[in-house]
């Protein structure tokens, strides 16, 4: 092997004996495609923000400011697109799954590194037809993100080309999913027991599951798109004996596991990041690991809520208004073991923690709201309105995105060796907490008040919750940017992280940071629980 | 070693002649007006078709415990999603 010679070295010193560009797209490193994943998808992020950021400012005002209603359609469409299938979907089994699995588990790499290496190309491959789309044909997409027929086969937007794209994306998810799983199972060091394994290790092990079960099936859905639009296969057309509920059945089985494909790995970093900063052992190790199965199981089992008011029959209704209820206890138990770790722990404030409670509070919200629309009663009155949007915000932003941010408070250091300025951090937190609540809690407001989404213009007495939200906007990208440059100029030139900056007792935390190209020299043996912290030392509690 | 290939062979072959077998039969059941049993019928034969498939042509017979039972993991999950999809369809 040529990396023999500087196995030692940590895995960003340079490799002398490849070009610097390609010793990061061709390497097979984990940690350096974890790299690759986290700049691509922090690009693509800035990218549905400025999206977003349009999008308000049209809303300003009633009419037309900036823009007509096409492009707002493509907009909200386009915004839709990147920002879940380019960027909350692999945000954190891609970046975080890569930079840290493999090193948690005491592994070298993931067990297929190749494969690895094939999915962050399929995603740049995917993201790349997904981006010439936009420019080519008939013009970007306007379907909105779900790509619903009748409209998606009839339009004359670019959506075949869009769809291939997505089409392309989903084979990355599934072989990363299928990677992951295939490392945990045979690279888990046979002297670590199942259970002592950390949480975010089974959070990503389940999301894996999910990964590679169900979105096979968005890929088909997809790929029946294609079809109907280039050869009028019929499917889903009633005239030629098809059915269109039979579009939105296949495209939310995927579509609804896949939220549980953004927020299960949230969740495992908010259940590492908890026991950490309160120093004590996570409670109810064992529920939050069974909540987890739960949850993956049990989440695949709900999708046709989203199909209450589209003609499905009423026993269906039934059935899925409660198999949705059911979801909500794993759920709910997380955020109860999170409390009761932290109670009576001796907690300090730290900015991944202020992530964390961000997160708790954000996503216990979005659940809660998640209800309103799961009961077919009070689904009726704001299905299709802005409650659905602001919700959907609360879960994916406040919850996976909140999530990734806090992830990056936490391992970033780890990773490049160097902190951040934890005011600064603290700071952008309670800049985009406040822009946030502003942008989405008032789409909840106004969606109870009937403002129905999707929509270019609107009556003049929806005006002062628009601008109140668009003002929310402005506010949460100021804090976005200002986290931005923060932890950039953390990794630059920030203080020296030490190894374990946290005090965590996870293995990531014993190696050095940043870790060694081989990660380990040799299988490291686990010593202790993963949440036992008996006789490490806070660097905080000097 | 040629005999063990040989028997091979006539096992895919025999396979073979199964799946027409089971396709024969699924052709001529959709023939038949059954109603709603029909699709539970075509369900079944696909799944033992698939299964077959999977077992001999791909070789699942061979592989150690943990692959087979994600496969049926695999097959449990799509038995789910047709399932719950039946509580729309048959009581529209
Ligand atoms: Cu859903």
């Amino acid at each position: 092997m040529t990396m023999e010679s500087n196995h030692h070295l940590n895995f960003l010193a340079p490799q002398p004996d490849r070009s610097w560009l390609g010793s990061w797209i061709f390497s097979t490193d984990h940690k350096r495609i974890g790299i690759l994943y986290l700049v691509a998808i922090s690009t693509f992020f800035l990218v549905g923000l400025c999206l977003g950021l349009l999008m308000r400012l049209e809303l300003i005002a009633p009419g037309g400011i900036i823009m007509g209603p096409q492009t707002y359609n493509a907009l909200f469409t386009v915004h839709g697109v990147i920002m879940i299938f380019l960027v909350v979907i692999p945000s954190i089994p891609a970046v975080f799954g890569n930079m840290i699995l493999p090193i948690q588990l005491g592994a070298k790499d993931v067990f297929f590194p190749r494969l690895n290496l094939l999915s962050w190309w399929l995603y740049m491959f995917g993201a790349g037809v997904a981006v010439i789309s936009l420019f080519t044909g008939g013009g970007p997409p306007d379907t909105g993100w779900t790509f619903y027929v009748p409209f998606s086969t009839m339009t004359k937007s670019n959506t075949t080309l869009s769809v291939f794209g997505v089409f392309i994306l989903g084979f990355s998810g599934i072989l990363t999913g299928l990677n992951f799983i295939t490392t945990v199972h045979r690279l888990k060091p046979s002297t670590t027991p199942w259970m002592k394994l950390p949480l975010f290790t089974w959070s990503l092990y389940f999301t894996a599951w999910i990964q590679v079960l169900v979105t096979p099936i968005l890929a088909i859905t997809l790929l029946l798109i294609i079809l109907e639009r280039v050869i009028g296969l019929g499917l889903f057309d009633p005239t030629k004996g098809g059915d269109p509920l039979l579009y939105q059945h296949l495209f939310w089985i995927y579509s609804h596991p896949a939220v549980y494909i953004m927020i299960l790995p949230a969740m495992g970093v908010i259940s590492e990041i908890v026991p950490v900063f309160a120093r004590k052992p996570a409670f109810g190790y064992r529920a939050i690991v069974f909540s987890g199965f739960v949850i993956a199981t049990a989440g695949s089992m709900v999708w046709a809520h989203h199909m209450f008011v589209a003609g499905i029959s009423d026993t269906a209704v039934m059935v899925f208004s409660f198999l949705t209820f059911v979801v909500a206890i794993p759920s709910a138990i997380k955020v109860f073991n999170w409390t009761a770790t932290l109670y009576k722990g001796s907690i300090y404030l730290g900015p991944p923690l202020l992530y964390a409670l961000a997160f708790i509070f954000l996503f216990s919200l979005g659940g809660l709201q998640g209800l309103i629309l799961g009961s077919a009663g009070t689904d009726m009155h704001v299905h299709d309105t802005y409650f659905v949007v602001g919700h959907f915000h609360y879960v994916v932003f406040g919850g996976a995105i909140f999530g990734f941010f806090a992830a990056l408070h936490y391992w970033l250091p780890k990773m490049f060796g160097r902190l951040y300025n934890y005011e600064w951090a603290t700071a952008a937190l309670f800049l985009k907490f406040i822009g946030f609540n502003l942008l989405y809690f008032t789409m909840l407001i106004m969606g109870v008040q009937g403002m129905p989404r999707r929509y270019y213009d609107y009556l003049p007495e929806f005006q002062n919750l628009q601008v109140i939200s668009t003002v929310g906007s402005w506010i949460l990208a100021a804090g976005i940017i200002m986290m931005v440059i923060n932890l950039f100029y953390g990794m630059r030139y920030g203080e020296k992280a030490g190894d374990n900056p946290w005090g965590g007792a996870t293995l990531e935390w014993t190696v050095s940071s940043p870790p060694p190209a081989e990660n380990f020299e040799g299988e490291p043996v686990l010593t202790r629980s993963p949440y036992d912290f008996k006789d490490i030392k806070a660097p905080h509690a000097e | 070693m040629t005999d063990n290939l040989n028997k091979s062979y006539m096992s895919y072959v025999f396979i073979w002649i199964i799946l027409l077998c089971l396709t024969a039969l699924t052709v001529f059941c959709s023939t038949l007006q059954l109603g709603h049993p029909a699709i539970w019928i075509a369900l079944t034969i696909a799944t033992i078709k698939g299964s077959l498939v999977l077992l001999f042509f791909m070789h699942l017979k061979d592989e150690q415990s943990f692959i087979k039972y994600a496969f049926l993991v695999a097959l449990i999950v799509l038995a789910i999603f047709i399932g719950l999809t039946f509580f729309d369809v048959l009581y529209r």
